[in-house]
């Protein structure tokens, strides 16, 4: 058997580090947030035949508002491994729908190969990426409070606290990752939080649901044994769960990140793929060893209002 | 502990896998199916998605009326286009949201949606004669022979025709503006008396621009101003190169998810694959049938609820292993470890649930998409692990496949 809550405070240690880290990050480097959150204008254009960035540059020469605009080339392949797509992606402030068919259309003329069905163009307005943000912050307030409700209800409070700061931790560490790497994130990103969110939450509650169990008829004094036990109990299912999933996001990861090339999607694979890790150890190393804490808390306070 | 297999039972079980390959297998060719099967959100099929937002004019405040009464025209406009499918909806209070799946129209459409469209005829005076609220009819019409230009050509209703009359009685001799959203697009002098209410719109343009024009006309001016929130052109190619690959990574990785269950668990990983299965195919017919559209973020949701659904078995089995390693007989470990492991899963599968709940009464657009699909993979995967497998797992005991822990990979 693993010594689990001997351990704790390296755990805690750990975890400390790495959410101070994040958040340090996230206050002072920010978020790389992309158009999707800042409002702008993106153009994917798969150009059909061989080009440079200069030829690129060329065309949006006349255009002030493309100005500074960062270009990227992307290549996207078919399942034989064949180059099918020599793209382009321009980034760029908002632009006006006029300006965007006369861009457009100066490409087209450029290059008449390019593909009217192999085209994404992007605008967003600066209100609706705040609105966005706003939205998925406020639903998961709501969540959270109606999660403590529930977990209180079915366990008790302490779990409730528990589940939720182990939840937090992950969340705090996922989103700083992103800030350290500074790689931009888009409304997938909000999925893939949203998606480590319930992954922690189910990890989590199948742990404290061993606890549970095996505390019945058990004294205070016997917890940390009961928990280690639980945690040790549980262990082969989270790590078998754990790799099955990570079966799925790898395979996806490796797709997207060699036929599509779109760096959208593999932030939103990334992001899951760290949340599978983080989640499984914060339901191990935090979760069940905080619950304790705070039963030892408890504990602490009765016995010298006893006193 | 030796009880012979039960060849009887053994074919209940065969049949019984063998109906759920035949519906995952159907589930699979219905849900792929571009027309018919899982309704595509625009980031995966390919479309246009315009948000617009209503703008006060001078004259017309922004209400509900106003918004209605803009969709209308709208939906009047994209209609005579053709589009396929389209959805014109309200969000909100002043806003409009505009989804277009058929990309082949979509240049035409994006021209013509956001137009206000209002036509005025205006006197030397200054003043407004009449406006294009007082039109019947508008149509393009080829170019003359003495022009190069196409036209349209109006016909006023009663009011319109009268006022119209009028203003060229009135102004013989002179110019007539002929204004389209503060624009002038021509300045006929007029000729003579025009009675009956029928008139010609000139101007330089190709016989596509008389046809829009025409198009506007006929569908009316918007009461009020739009203005763009937010556009999103996908081209059908792309979202379908992704599409491709997602299910093909998807499918390799399920395929490892089975191979790793079958060899950890054995017989009860067999079982478990085929739960997979009918997981997968309940979760297609839902997506296939339910009104839902599958966006990015509802793919996340799918991964994490197949996460779910794995786990569901994982747990089981992972009891029926504690179960058996304190001695009981597979019988009975059996049924204990489903009911310990019933109450877990119930627990984790809730509160879930309850974040779905959330999300989907306070968000709208991804975050919704992502809460629609988790909820379906949730219901569906509690049905499997409670249901399903626990019936297959009996079955697979009665008919003596199961006879001593090592069938479901328990050392020693």
């Amino acid at each position: 058997m693993i010594n689990f809550i001997g351990n704790r405070r390296k755990a805690y240690l750990l975890s400390g580090i790495l959410v101070i880290a994040c958040l340090l990050s996230l206050i002072i480097f920010g978020l790389n947030l992309g158009i999707d959150f800042t409002g702008g204008t993106v153009l994917h254009m798969t150009i059909g035949e061989e080009f440079t960035t200069e030829q690129i540059q060329e065309v949006i020469a006349p255009y002030e508002e493309l100005e500074g605009a960062a270009i990227q080339v992307v290549h996207g392949r078919d399942l034989s491994g064949e180059v099918v797509d020599e793209g382009v992606v321009i980034k760029a402030p908002y632009i006006e729908e006029d300006r965007r068919d006369q861009i457009l259309a100066s490409f087209m003329e450029r290059w008449p190969s390019i593909d009217h069905a192999d085209l994404r163009i992007e605008s967003v307005g600066a209100v609706i990426g705040g609105e966005l943000t706003r939205q998925a912050i406020l639903s998961l307030v709501v969540a959270i409070i109606m999660m403590i409700g529930y977990i209180t209800y079915r366990f008790e409070f302490k779990f409730a606290l528990a589940t939720i700061t182990a939840l937090l931790h992950n969340i705090i560490i996922v989103v700083g990752i992103f800030s350290i790497l500074q790689m931009e994130i888009n409304v997938p990103f909000v999925a893939a939080i949203l998606t480590v969110f319930g992954y922690s939450v189910n990890d989590t509650i199948v742990i404290i649901d061993r606890i549970r169990e095996n505390i019945k008829h058990k004294k205070i004094s016997e917890y940390p044994e009961v928990v280690n036990e639980s945690i040790n109990q549980n262990l082969v299912r989270s790590i078998n769960t754990s790799v099955t999933t990570l079966f799925v996001l790898t395979a996806l990861l490796l797709g997207f990140h060699f036929f599509i090339g779109s760096l959208d999607l593999i932030v939103f694979v990334a992001a899951l793929i760290m949340g599978v890790f983080v989640g499984t150890y914060s339901s191990i190393f935090v979760a069940s060893p905080l619950w304790l804490n705070l039963q030892d808390l408890g504990a602490g306070r009765k016995s010298r209002t006893a006193a | 502990m030796n009880s012979p297999v039960k060849p009887g039972r053994v074919l209940v079980l065969l049949v019984l896998c063998l109906l759920v390959f035949i519906s995952g297998y159907y589930a699979f060719q219905t849900a792929f199916d571009r027309e018919e099967g899982i309704k595509r959100g625009l980031d995966i099929a390919g479309g246009l998605y315009v948000l617009m937002e209503t703008v006060e004019t001078g004259d017309r405040d922004v209400d509900e009326d106003a918004v209605e009464r803009a969709i209308e025209i709208i939906r009047n406009r994209v209609d005579e286009l053709g589009v396929a499918e389209p959805i014109i909806a309200a969000q909100g209070d002043d806003r409009i949201r505009i989804e277009l799946p058929d990309l082949e129209d979509v240049e035409q459409a994006r021209d013509i949606i956001g137009r206000t469209a209002l036509l005025q005829f205006i006197g030397p005076d200054g003043e407004v004669i009449v406006t294009g609220a007082n039109l019947d009819n508008a149509r393009a019409e080829r170019a003359p022979e003495f022009s190069p230009y196409p036209y349209v050509s109006i016909e006023f209703d009663d009011v319109g025709a009268r006022l119209f009359a009028e203003a060229t009685a009135e102004f013989i001799g002179q110019p007539i503006s002929i204004v389209l959203d503060d624009e002038v697009i021509s300045e006929p002098i007029v000729q003579n008396v025009i009675p009956d209410g029928s008139g010609t719109i000139t101007g330089t343009f190709d016989f596509e621009e008389a046809a829009e024009l025409a198009l506007l006309l006929r569908s009316g001016a918007l009461p009020v101003e739009l203005r763009e929130l937010e556009s999103r052109l996908i081209g059908p190619t792309l979202g379908q190169r992704t599409e491709e690959i997602a299910v093909y990574a998807a499918g390799i990785g399920l395929g490892l998810v089975l191979l790793f269950m079958i060899i950890i668990y054995r017989v009860a990983g067999v079982i478990a694959g085929v739960a997979l299965v009918f997981y997968m195919s309940l979760v297609l017919w839902a997506l296939t049938y339910l009104p839902t559209t599958l966006t990015l973020p509802g793919i996340a949701g799918l991964i994490l609820s197949i996460g779910m659904a794995v786990d569901a078995n994982v747990i089981i089995f992972e009891r029926i292993k504690d179960e058996l390693r304190s001695g009981r007989t597979p019988r009975s470990a059996m049924e204990g470890g489903f009911r310990r492991a019933f109450r877990a899963i119930l627990d984790a599968n809730v509160t879930t649930l309850i974040v779905t709940i959330v999300l989907f009464t306070l968000a709208d657009g991804p975050v919704r998409g992502f809460a629609v699909t988790l909820f379906i993979g949730i219901i569906c995967s509690m049905f499997t692990a409670i249901v399903l497998t626990r019936i297959l797992m009996r079955l697979t005991f009665r008919a003596g496949l199961i006879r001593s822990g090592a069938y479901v990979g328990v050392r020693g």
